[in-house]
Parts: structure tokens; C-alpha cells; sequence
């Protein structure tokens, strides 16, 4: 038990550094769902379920759902090298 | 200080520029005078005038070109040893703060009471009447869930408020309105162009997947509204995972199936309805419970569906809420619209 705690407190660490020193937004912000995630599991070591769905539902998915947009809008995803493939 | 001003003064790139500027001058000078002798030797007042005219033009250039070379120069300073300095001083302060705030936090939690100590100043009589009474008072067999939606009702109230209050400004913000005769405005067909460039409408591993997952999400959702006051969730969970099935559900078959159950009208009526329905059912509650009166309000069997009094229609109205915020901040962000 102890050693889950300690490996997934690790991880959260590992996902807080990694969320702000990736260059790529995209790759910064699945990360940032995994943080979520992984919080949402140590929410439910904690004994507290309510807060696990709520932190799943909301931090792993509406957020990072809107994030995706928010990056969509600016172009900072770049989805034209599918586009092109299948042009050719 | 006047050393150091005469030192500045006899620097060579000084002296270089004071030689630019009275270049500038003695030729703006020279013209101003071989003009002033032309128009001594003119004879009618019209071509004096003419050659006034002349002569405020030639001065007006010049102004125009001191002001340009005091521009590029400003310019020239921002771009190299400016921006240096600006950032440099941007660095210090953010790196000051961060540092401030690390301590600040780090000592906080130095002096904070150990996890589980049963005599820290949270362990108190409150909680153990929230424990000890809970069920009875209240109905609930969610311990969470009676604390939230009865002891600490206006709490949620709030809460519920925030998410509406910021749901209209992302509206008032991101909304790409038509115009009165019912035309789209340019804003709203280059939106419609650049979503139909990122969204595949027609992607069958997509809409064959949502057809199988936003029932099982709508039902998960539903179940964990409907059982707030019986096992973990609740209104606020509950609804951001209806509202995950609607954004799925948006994705794979586009804004206008969407948008056929629900628009704008389904928006502020829900919102204003399940709002004004918790306001109205808590005022009722807390004016009876200030008072000392029965509230009329049967608490039920603990652990049926139809039980702890106003928590099942609460969370419904909470969940509605926040379902509903949560798919129009989606719709706004993608579209600027529904």
C-alpha cells in the first residue's frame, strides 16, 4: 500500500515537471490528463470517491476537452499532415 | 557630474552625432537663405507668398526627419538593450516570487498538523455531529452528500451560481451572434469554415463508437445524479459526466443534430428553472429550520431511492446545471455558438 502511495505521489511529481517543461503544447496537455488521472486514483486511496469521479470527469476530461479546443483554435495543433497524406 | 557630462560630450560617437545634426541644420539653413535671397530679388507679393509656402514646407521636413531619426533610435534602444533589460528585470521578479511563495507554503505545511491526528483543531464537534447525526438529521446515507446539499446547502447554492454567472460571460464573450435579418455575419462563416476543416463530420469509427458509448455515459451520469444521497457523487460529478456524453455526442454527428434538442432556450430555461427551484426549496427549508417549524418534508427510509427529504430534487437541479454549463462552454469554445 505504502509503496503505490509513494510510486504514484512520485508520478505526480514526474507529471507536474513534465506539464511545464515539454515544448509541444499537445504532448503537455495529455500529460496534464495523466496528472488528473493519477490524482483521481489517490483520491480514491484517500477513501474519498466522491472527489475521484468529480476529479475524473472534470480535471481528466471537461478540461483538457476544452483545452484541446482552446489549442485547435489557435492552431497550435497541426492537423494538416493527415490532410496532405491522403491529398497525395 | 560635469566631468562626466563633458566626457559624454567629447565621446567620438557623440561628437559623430552632433556633427549628423548640424549637418541637418546648416543644409536646412543653407536652402532657408539661397530661398530668402531668390525671394529678395522677387518683385509681386504673389510669388513671395509662393516662396513662404516653399520655405515652411522646407522647415516642415525637417522637423518630420528629426522626429523619424528620434523614433529609430527609440526603436533601435528597445529592440537590442531594451528588451534585454525589461527581461532581465522579468526574470528577477518572477523568480523572487516564486521563491517567496515556496516559502511561504513550505512553512505552512511545516506547521500544519500530522495526517489522522485525532487532536487536530479539524477533528471537532462539528465533525462529530456531521458523523454522529448525519443520517438521522438529514436522511442521506452519503454522509458527503447530506453535508453538502443540507448542512452546507448555500455553499452549493454559490457554487452553482459561479458556474451560471460564468457560463453567461463565456456566452457574452465567445457568442458570434447573425445579424437581424437572420444572415450569417462574416465571423460566423469563417468559424463554420474552420470547424468543418478540423472536425471530420463523417468519421464512422467515431460515430460508431459514440453510438455505443453516450447511452452507457447518459445512464452512468444519470445513475450517479439520481444516487447522490445513497453512494459516492452527486449533482456536480454526475452532471459533468452527462455533459461528457453530450460533448461526445457533439463531436460525432455534428452541430445540427445537436442542436435539434438542445439550443440556446433550452439553456436559460433549465438554468433559470433548476436555480430559482434550489433557491426557492432551500429558502423554504432554512426559513422553517431558523424558526423551529416543521419543514413538512418526509425524510424517508434511509437507503430507499425516495428518501432524505429536498437531496434527490437538489442534486437533479445541480446536475442539470452543470450538465448544461459544461456543453455550452464546450459549444462557445469550438463554434462561438450552438
Amino acid at each position: 500500500m505504502t509503496f503505490i502511495n509513494i510510486f504514484l505521489l512520485g508520478m505526480l511529481i514526474v507529471c507536474a515537471l513534465a506539464v511545464s517543461l515539454t515544448r509541444n503544447l499537445l504532448t503537455s496537455l495529455i500529460v496534464y490528463m495523466a496528472y488528473s488521472l493519477i490524482m483521481a486514483i489517490i483520491w480514491m486511496l484517500l477513501e474519498s470517491p466522491d472527489l475521484a469521479i468529480t476529479e475524473a470527469a472534470v480535471g481528466a476530461g471537461i478540461t483538457s476537452v476544452l483545452f484541446f479546443v482552446t489549442l485547435k483554435k489557435i492552431h497550435a495543433i497541426k492537423g494538416d499532415s493527415d490532410h496532405e497524406q491522403t491529398q497525395k | 557630474m560635469s566631468k562626466r557630462r563633458s566626457d559624454w560630450q567629447s565621446r567620438p560617437q557623440n561628437r559623430v552625432r552632433q556633427w549628423f545634426h548640424n549637418g541637418f541644420l546648416a543644409l536646412d539653413d543653407e536652402i532657408i537663405n539661397q530661398v530668402t535671397k531668390e525671394t529678395l530679388r522677387m518683385d509681386s507679393d504673389s510669388e513671395m507668398d509662393k516662396h513662404q509656402e516653399m520655405l515652411d514646407s522646407h522647415r516642415h521636413e525637417r522637423t518630420l526627419a528629426l522626429e523619424r531619426l528620434d523614433q529609430y533610435n527609440i526603436q533601435a534602444w528597445a529592440n537590442t538593450r531594451g528588451r534585454k533589460a525589461l527581461s532581465r528585470i522579468y526574470v528577477t521578479i518572477s523568480f523572487v516570487l516564486a521563491f517567496v511563495m515556496i516559502f511561504f507554503l513550505l512553512r505552512t505545511v511545516a506547521t500544519m498538523p500530522r495526517f489522522s491526528d485525532p487532536n487536530a483543531p479539524t477533528n471537532n464537534e462539528v465533525m462529530a455531529r456531521y458523523i454522529e447525526k448525519g443520517l438521522e438529521e438529514t436522511g442521506a446515507v452519503n454522509i458527503v452528500a447530506g453535508m453538502i446539499l443540507d448542512y452546507r446547502a448555500f455553499d452549493t447554492l454559490g457554487e452553482s451560481t459561479v458556474l451560471f454567472i460564468a457560463a453567461s460571460a463565456v456566452l457574452i464573450l465567445l457568442r458570434i451572434d447573425r445579424r437581424k435579418d437572420g444572415t450569417p455575419v462574416q465571423e460566423l462563416i469563417a468559424a463554420e469554415s474552420d470547424d468543418r476543416h478540423y472536425e471530420p463530420r463523417s468519421d464512422r469509427i467515431l460515430q460508431g463508437s459514440a453510438k455505443v458509448l453516450v447511452p452507457i455515459i447518459f445512464l452512468f451520469g444519470i445513475y450517479i445524479m439520481l444516487n447522490g444521497h445513497l453512494s459516492p457523487g452527486g449533482g456536480f460529478s454526475g452532471g459533468s459526466i452527462v455533459s461528457a456524453g453530450l460533448i461526445l455526442y457533439l463531436d460525432s454527428f455534428g452541430f445540427e443534430k445537436a442542436g435539434k434538442f438542445f439550443t440556446y432556450k433550452t439553456f436559460s430555461w433549465v438554468s433559470f428553472l433548476s436555480l430559482s427551484f434550489y433557491a426557492i426549496a432551500k429558502t423554504y427549508s432554512f426559513y422553517c429550520g431558523a424558526n423551529g417549524l416543521p419543514s413538512g418534508i418526509p425524510l424517508g427510509t434511509p437507503g430507499a431511492i425516495l428518501s432524505s427529504g429536498l437531496i434527490l430534487p437538489l442534486n437533479i437541479a445541480v446536475g442539470l446545471v452543470v450538465a448544461c454549463t459544461m456543453y455550452i462552454f464546450y459549444a462557445l469554445f469550438r463554434k462561438g455558438g450552438l
